[in-house]
């Protein structure tokens, strides 16, 4: 009988250790690939192109000229606004609309978000369409209201920011609403009782309480809301009617048009790099949120 | 801290219905001012309903519920000033120890230096000092029970309500905590109410207990005489162990197997009805030879023994088919003196130990 180290199988095991995390490797491997082939190459892509100039050669020209003109950074501004709009506007319909579903019985809560959920089977554009028939000026709520003596002449509903933020609002509002309505609902009954035990009255312990238990699932869901609305392309076109220019809108033109991929993929650039800073920034604050004990345990 | 004042409860007719189920049956109880009163009963027995209602997270169908000389049955929970230490102990995990603590002080517009004075002799008192800038997660599940503890104490009410607060904690760190709440009590004085399941808990840390069941109070006693003498089977088979055995009424005695038992002086026996022998398995002896005082004899044969450590458990086949245990303390002359199965054995019982009960047909 070897004894010893041998019989202990040391050099053995390690071995084992290593086959299978060369395994589960390769388990990830075709994950690995799509993403590459899907997300790496293109964007590499796009990043290559936006700096060569239109005879080819390398150069910062794009950026330069979204630098120096103004209307670009008009269009960067109308993103941010229609995006931030859009978020603040989700977050106050969004907030008690989870509240109202956190609180109800559970079978109940489940009805009412197959309600919120809907909006996600039918096509964007149809409902974006929708709203068009809605918001028109010889649409539903046009000639309703006008029926009804509450205003004489048609209101600009549609093709504006009004119309823009609407149509953005509704499609927007499931993406706050779902991890916001899960964080409350993880939200320890327990903790309330306390807080009336202690001598909180309803108000003050949802503001002491509550409200700073249910911020993560806010900062996560009015995050994804931002982000999604900085890339928005359908809604905003359709029903923004030309006056809302956002940056993926006059990244088509610049491609349907003037077949300018350099110009397009420059501005593509840009917005990634400014939605990651965001990102960035946001996960900072849901940290710093962590940081304080945040977090419904 | 010092000895604070005090309030008694008083519960009147009390019930709560969840449709078809009683949990509360027009429960009465009187809680008396500075007294550790628990309530003990069987998970869905409704001692946690009754707690909730003294808490005000729980509206009864009708009842009454008076805070010393106040009514508070109609009382929102947050204007009826009692302390509670929650199972979960709830400790808000935006806070750190201190703002936990301090939440109470904070929401009674107490000054900011009151607080921290207040927040701080808290900790001292759940021998917590210097916790004060901790995070809740980082808090062992002892040291959370006692925040939990110092956050229901500090705003100096005049009751204090927990529910089952040692369930989460190991055995050990349970019974240590089970003296320490005990002495706090002692200290602070404030009449308390404590529910749980766990019969030794009850017995001891309480004045008196109320064994609940059904949504009733099944006996209200000190702890010494809900074990001695219980007043029904479910008390007596709720609290430590015990075994029964049918008893007969024949011409004013009682007979166990045809022969007459003694009972206790000076208390009569039973007029009527089917009665049950109440036999706890520490109370059992085994007799060798005469007995040196008056003992209820029992013949049978042993049928094994268990060896638990501190003491063992010697099973007993009783000759008229009945199964008893008696338990002994471990020693090296009692296990040498076990008899091998299938060996006659005879168990005495003291007559002042001999307690019938009326057998209500469980």
């Amino acid at each position: 009988m070897a004894a010893g180290a041998a019989a202990l199988h040391g050099p053995a095991l390690a071995r084992d250790a290593r086959r299978e995390r060369a395994r589960l490797f390769g388990l990830s491997l075709p994950a690995v690939l799509l993403v590459l082939v899907i997300m790496v190459v293109p964007v590499g892509w796009l990043f290559w192109l936006s700096f060569l100039a239109d005879d080819g050669s390398l150069s910062l020209e794009h950026y330069r000229r979204i630098a120096q003109h103004p209307s670009y950074f008009r269009i960067f501004r109308t993103t941010f606004e229609v995006s931030l709009a859009t978020t603040g506007i989700c977050i106050l319909l969004g907030y008690p609309l989870a509240y109202l579903l956190s609180q109800l019985p559970r079978r109940w809560a489940g009805l009412c978000l197959l309600a919120v959920l809907l909006p996600f089977w039918t096509s964007l554009l149809v409902r974006t369409y929708a709203w068009l028939v809605l918001l028109q000026r010889q649409g539903l709520i046009n000639s309703w209201g006008m029926e009804l003596g509450l205003w004489q002449e048609p209101l600009p509903l549609v093709h504006n920011m009004a119309g823009t933020l609407i149509g953005m609002v509704h499609i927007m509002l499931p993406f706050l609403v779902l991890p916001l309505y899960g964080s409350m609902r993880a939200i320890d009954r327990d903790y309330l009782k306390a807080a009336a035990n202690l001598g909180a009255g309803p108000t003050r312990a949802f503001w002491l309480v509550f409200l700073p238990l249910s911020l993560p699932g806010l900062v996560a869901g009015a995050t994804i809301v931002f982000i999604l609305c900085l890339g928005f392309y359908v809604t905003p076109a359709i029903l923004g009617g030309g006056r809302v220019i956002m940056v993926s809108m006059r990244i088509a033109t610049d491609i349907e048009l003037f077949f300018n991929w350099g110009a397009a993929s420059a501005l593509g650039v840009i917005l990634l790099v400014l939605t990651l800073a965001f990102l960035y920034a946001a996960s900072r604050l849901a940290r710093l949120d962590r940081m304080l004990g945040g977090g419904a345990r | 801290m010092a000895r604070g004042a005090s309030l008694p409860i008083t519960i009147r007719e009390v019930t709560k219905t969840y449709g078809a189920f009683r949990a509360l049956d027009r429960v009465d109880l009187e809680v008396r001012s500075g007294e550790f009163l628990t309530l003990l009963g069987p998970s869905g027995s409704g001692k946690t309903t009754l707690l909730m209602v003294l808490a005000g997270f729980t509206r009864p169908d009708q009842g009454s519920l008076l805070f010393g000389e106040r009514e508070v049955i109609r009382l929102a929970p947050h204007k009826r000033d009692v302390g509670m230490v929650f199972q979960s102990y709830a400790l808000f995990p935006h806070m750190d120890v201190a703002a936990n603590i301090a939440f109470p002080l904070r929401l009674r517009r107490l000054p900011a230096a009151e607080i921290r004075r207040r927040v701080e002799e808290a900790l001292e008192t759940v021998k917590l000092g210097g916790y004060g800038d901790r995070r809740v997660d980082q808090l062992s599940g002892g040291q959370r029970q006692r925040v939990a503890l110092a956050r229901a104490i500090v705003f100096e009410p005049r009751i204090l309500l927990m529910d089952e607060p040692l369930s989460a904690l190991d055995k050990q760190l349970r019974e240590h905590m089970q003296t320490e709440l005990r002495q706090l009590h002692e200290r602070l004085g404030m009449t308390t109410v404590y529910v749980t399941h766990d019969q030794r808990e009850a017995l001891t840390m309480s004045d008196r207990i109320a064994v609940i069941d059904g949504g009733r109070i099944m006996q209200l006693d000190s702890p010494r005489r809900l074990y001695e003498e219980p007043a029904n089977r479910f008390v007596a088979e709720f609290i430590g162990e015990s075994q029964f055995l049918p008893v007969t009424l024949s011409e004013g005695r009682c007979l166990l197997d045809g022969r007459p038992l003694l009972l206790p002086e000076g208390r009569s026996p039973p007029e009527a009805g089917p009665l049950l022998l109440m036999l706890r398995p520490e109370r059992l002896r085994m007799v060798t030879g005469t007995p040196a005082e008056p003992l209820n004899l029992l013949q049978g044969r042993a049928a094994g023994a268990v060896y638990q450590g501190d003491s063992y458990v010697l099973h007993v086949e009783l000759a008229g088919g009945a199964r008893v245990s008696l338990r002994g303390v471990s020693s090296a002359e009692t296990l040498a003196a076990l008899p091998e199965a299938g060996a006659p054995v005879t168990l005495g019982l003291r007559p002042q130990e001999t307690i019938l009960l009326a057998d209500e047909g469980t």
